[in-house]
C-alpha cells in the first residue's frame, strides 16, 4: 500500500498533469499494490510521515498565486523537511518552480518558494512551447540511483524495433519561466529537442534526494513508464525496505514514447 | 473617393483570390480572399460590416459556437432575414473578412441585412473592435489548446477589456451557468442578459476539469449546489455572496433521448417554447437555448425558432450521420477535454439505454416521458457495446499539445467500448490514454493512417451497428475528405 499526496489538485490541474496520478495508481493497481490518494488543498492538514509519494502539477497563473501563500506559509517547512528526509516527489512546471527558492517576476518582484530545491526561476517574455525529449543518461543520475534504463535504444521505426526501456524521457513543455539550478541539485537530464529549464544551458529538470522537478507535461508518466516505476519503487523501498515490481506489458507505453522520439529527434 | 477606390480594389483582389483558389482545387477559399483584401485595405471588414442595415451578431465560446451560430442563422432565415454567415467555420479576422467579401458586390454593396459570425476566442477582441456588433453571445470558456490560446483566465481578461468598449446600444448575452462568462457581465456599458439551465436533474457531470471555480471578485472557491459538467452549474461565493445571475432565458426542463434527440421547455420574458431538438446531448440543448435567447433579442419570431430547430441538422462533422456504403457512421468532433468528456458521456449514456440487462430491464429501459411523444426510431436495438474510431491529430489547428487527453474523462468508456480503433498523428497517445482509462488493451487497435483505420473499423463493425467516430478538427476534415472521395458525403463548402 502506498499513499500518494496530490498537492492542490483543485488549483493546479491544467495541462493534463492528472495523467501522472492516473499512471501511478494504475501501475500499482495492475501489480496488486493498493494506493490511497490524499488531496492536499488550501488549509488541509497533512502528516508527511504517512505519505509515500507526492505529486505537484502545474496550474493557471491565478491558481498558482492563490496557493503559493498557503504552501509557503503553512506547508513549506514541513514539506522541505520531508524532502530532505527522502520523500519521493514529482513536481511539474508551477509545482517545480514553487519547490525552488523564489520566482522573480518581470516587474522585479521576488515571489518566495519553499526552498526545498536549490534553484530559482525568472519570469521570461518568451513562451517555450513544444514537444521535448530529454536524455537522462550519464548526468550523475546513475550515481544517485536514478538509472532510468540501461542503454539507449536506437530509435527508428517504432513498431519494427524491440521495445526496450529507454534513458530518454518525452513530454510537452509550455512555460515562460526560466529556471536556473544551483549546486545543490543535479539536472534531470540533457535536452535533445525542446527548451528545458531555461532554453539556454541545455538542462531540463532537477533532482534532489528522491525529488524530481521538471517542465514536462504530456502527461509525463504514462509515456515514460520507466520513471513512473522508479518513483513507485523508491516509495516502496523507503516505506518497507524492499521493493520488487512485477514486470508489466509496456508495449503501448513504449510505442507512444518511441513514436515521439522518432519524430522529434529525426 | 480614393478610399472607395481602395475598397473596391481590395474587394476585387479578394474575390479573384477566392476564385483562383477554387479553380486550383485548393478548397473553398474561406480565408484567402480576406487575407488578400486586408492587405490592400485593412479597414475592409469594418467598412463593409458597418454597412449591414441590421448590424452584426458575434458568437464566441470554447464549445458549441459553430452549432449555435448555425442554429441562429437558420432561424433568422426562416424568419425572413437575409443573413451573411461564416458558415464554413473560418472564424478568424481573415475568415470573417472573406465572408463579407463574398456577400459584397465589387462596389461594396451588401445583399444581406444582418451579419452573423462565429468568432475564435483569441480573435474576439479585434473582431469586436472591427465589427461594432449589436449583439455579442458568449457561450462558455474552457481550457482549449493551451499552447495556442493560453490559460482561461488570460482569455477572460482580454475579453473583458474588449467588452468594456461596447456602447450602451449593444447587447451582451451571457451563459449564467459558466462563471467565466457570467462574471464578464459586471460593470459593462452594454445591456447584459443571461440564459441558463434550470433543470437541476442534469447535475453530476465530470468535475475534474473545472477551470473557473474561484470567485472573480474575491478568489474564494465557488460553492456549487449543482454541477452540470466542468465548471458549468449553479454557484454562489461563500466569501462575498456573489452568485450565478438569474437568467432571463431559462431551459426549465430537458429530457435527453440517447444519441438522437432531446426535448426542451424554454421560458423567456413573455413566453415559452416546447419542442424536440433532433440533436443529442446536454451541450446541444444549451446551444439551442443560446440560439433562442439571441433570436428573441434580435426580435425574430419565437415560432420561427421552434420550427427551425425541430428539423435542424448540425454543421459538418459536429454531429453528423453518414451512410458509409450501407453502414451507419456517426461523426462527433472532439477538440478539448470538456467537449470530449460530454460527447463520451452522451454516447455511453445512450449505449447504456440501448442495452437493458436481463435481470433489471425495467429500470434501464428508456421511459418515454410525458413531455415527449416518442418516435419509435429514437431507440436502437440492444447492443453489447460501442464501436469507436478515435482520431487524434496534433496539427496547429488541433493544438500541438495532446496533454488534454489526460484531462478528458475517457474512463467512461472502460465498460462500454466493444472495439476502439485509434488513428491520427497521435494515435499512440490515444491508445495509451484508453489503456489507462481501463479499456481492455485487447479491444484497442492502432492504425495511424486514417483511411486505413476507416477501412478496418468498418470491416470489423458488426451488422446493424453504428461506427462512432470521434476526430479532432483536422482529423475530421481528413475523414470527411475521405468520405467525400468515396462518394458517401458532400464537400463541406457545399454544405
Amino acid at each position: 500500500m502506498i499513499r500518494i499526496a496530490h498537492l492542490y489538485p483543485e488549483h493546479m490541474n491544467i495541462y493534463g498533469d492528472r495523467g501522472n496520478i492516473i499512471a501511478l495508481s494504475q501501475r500499482c493497481h495492475w501489480r496488486g499494490i493498493e494506493t490511497q490518494l490524499v488531496p492536499v488543498g488550501i488549509g488541509s492538514s497533512i502528516d508527511w510521515g504517512k505519505i509515500d509519494l507526492a505529486f505537484f502539477g502545474g496550474g493557471q497563473d491565478s491558481g498558482q498565486a492563490l496557493i503559493a501563500r498557503d504552501l509557503v506559509t503553512r506547508l513549506g517547512a514541513s514539506l522541505k523537511a520531508a524532502i530532505d528526509d527522502g520523500l519521493v516527489v514529482l513536481a511539474i512546471c508551477g509545482g517545480y518552480q514553487l519547490l525552488g527558492h523564489y520566482f522573480l517576476t518581470h516587474t522585479g518582484e521576488k515571489l518566495p518558494g519553499i526552498g526545498a530545491m536549490d534553484l530559482h526561476t525568472v519570469g521570461g517574455t518568451k513562451r517555450m512551447i513544444g514537444n521535448i525529449v530529454v536524455e537522462t543518461e550519464g548526468l550523475g543520475l546513475g550515481a544517485r540511483g536514478w538509472g532510468l534504463g540501461a542503454k539507449r535504444s536506437s530509435g527508428g521505426v517504432p513498431s519494427s524495433q524491440p521495445l526496450t526501456p529507454s534513458p530518454l524521457l518525452v513530454g510537452f513543455e509550455n512555460h515562460s519561466g526560466q529556471t536556473y539550478l544551483g549546486p545543490g541539485v543535479q539536472p534531470l537530464g540533457r535536452v535533445l529537442a525542446g527548451f528545458g529549464n531555461n532554453g539556454e544551458d541545455g538542462s531540463e529538470g532537477a533532482v534532489y534526494q528522491n525529488t524530481i522537478g521538471c517542465y514536462m507535461h504530456g502527461s509525463l508518466l504514462p509515456k515514460n513508464p520507466q520513471l513512473a516505476d522508479e518513483l513507485i519503487r523508491r516509495a516502496l523501498l523507503r516505506r518497507y525496505g524492499r521493493a520488487e515490481l512485477a514486470p508489466l506489458d509496456d508495449t503501448l507505453e513504449l510505442r507512444a514514447q518511441q513514436a515521439m522520439i522518432a519524430r522529434v529527434t529525426r | 473617393m480614393f478610399e472607395d477606390i481602395r475598397l473596391s480594389a481590395a474587394i476585387a483582389a479578394g474575390k479573384a483570390a477566392g476564385l483562383a483558389s477554387r479553380v486550383l482545387g485548393r478548397g473553398g477559399g474561406t480565408t484567402l480572399p480576406g487575407v488578400v483584401a486586408r492587405r490592400l485595405d485593412p479597414s475592409v471588414l469594418r467598412r463593409l460590416a458597418t454597412r449591414l442595415p441590421d448590424g452584426t451578431v458575434i458568437v464566441a465560446g470554447t464549445n458549441g459556437k459553430t452549432t449555435t451560430t448555425r442554429m441562429l442563422a437558420s432561424i433568422l432565415e426562416v424568419d425572413g432575414r437575409r443573413v451573411l454567415h461564416n458558415r464554413a467555420g473560418a472564424n478568424l479576422l481573415s475568415g470573417l473578412t472573406s465572408t463579407v467579401l463574398d456577400g459584397a458586390s465589387l462596389r461594396g454593396k451588401l445583399g444581406a441585412q444582418i451579419g452573423l459570425f462565429e468568432t475564435d476566442e483569441a480573435a474576439l477582441p479585434d473582431v469586436l473592435g472591427e465589427t461594432l456588433p449589436r449583439l455579442v453571445l458568449l457561450h462558455n470558456l474552457f481550457r482549449d489548446q493551451l499552447d495556442r490560446y493560453g490559460e482561461v483566465d488570460t482569455i477572460a481578461r482580454k475579453w473583458r477589456v474588449a467588452l468594456e468598449q461596447l456602447p450602451a446600444t449593444s447587447t451582451v448575452l451571457l451563459n449564467a451557468d459558466d462563471p467565466a462568462t457570467a462574471d464578464l457581465g459586471m460593470g459593462l456599458r452594454a445591456q447584459v442578459q443571461y440564459y441558463g439551465l434550470e433543470d437541476t436533474r442534469h447535475g453530476g457531470g465530470a468535475t475534474n476539469m473545472a477551470d473557473s471555480q474561484f470567485c472573480q471578485r474575491c478568489g474564494a472557491p465557488y460553492h456549487y449546489s449543482t454541477t452540470f459538467y466542468a465548471h458549468i452549474g449553479h454557484y454562489t461565493c461563500p466569501g462575498c455572496g456573489h452568485s450565478r445571475p438569474a437568467p432571463q432565458f431559462r431551459l426549465e426542463r430537458l429530457e435527453l433521448d440517447g444519441t438522437q434527440a432531446s426535448r426542451l421547455l424554454i421560458t423567456y420574458p413573455g413566453g415559452a417554447l416546447d419542442f424536440t431538438l433532433p440533436l443529442p446531448g446536454l451541450y446541444n440543448a444549451l446551444n439551442a437555448l443560446a440560439a433562442i435567447a439571441a433570436t428573441i433579442k434580435l426580435g425574430a419570431k419565437p415560432a420561427a425558432a421552434r420550427n427551425t430547430l425541430e428539423r435542424f441538422s448540425a454543421a459538418f462533422g459536429r454531429i453528423e450521420r453518414i451512410d458509409a456504403g450501407g453502414q451507419p457512421l456517426f461523426i462527433a468532433l472532439i477538440k478539448n477535454p470538456v467537449g470530449a468528456s460530454e460527447t463520451v458521456r452522451m454516447l455511453t449514456q445512450a449505449s447504456a439505454v440501448a442495452q437493458p440487462t436481463t435481470d433489471d430491464q425495467s429500470t434501464i429501459r428508456p421511459q418515454p416521458s410525458a413531455l415527449s411523444p416518442q418516435p419509435s426510431a429514437l431507440f436502437q436495438p440492444p447492443a453489447p457495446g460501442l464501436d469507436l474510431l478515435i482520431a487524434i491529430n496534433d496539427r496547429h489547428a488541433d493544438g500541438t499539445d495532446v496533454s488534454w487527453l489526460w484531462d478528458a474523462d475517457f474512463e467512461q468508456l472502460a465498460g462500454s467500448a466493444r472495439q476502439v480503433l485509434v488513428s491520427g498523428t497521435r494515435a499512440e497517445d490515444m491508445a495509451l490514454r484508453l489503456k489507462y482509462a481501463g479499456v481492455d488493451p485487447t479491444r484497442i487497435g492502432v492504425e495511424p493512417t486514417l483511411a486505413a483505420a476507416l477501412d478496418q473499423a468498418l470491416a470489423q463493425l458488426p451488422a446493424d451497428q453504428t461506427l462512432y467516430t470521434l476526430p479532432t478538427y483536422t482529423a475530421m476534415l481528413e475523414l470527411r475528405q475521405e468520405l467525400v472521395r468515396r462518394g458517401w458525403a458532400r464537400p463541406f463548402w457545399e454544405d
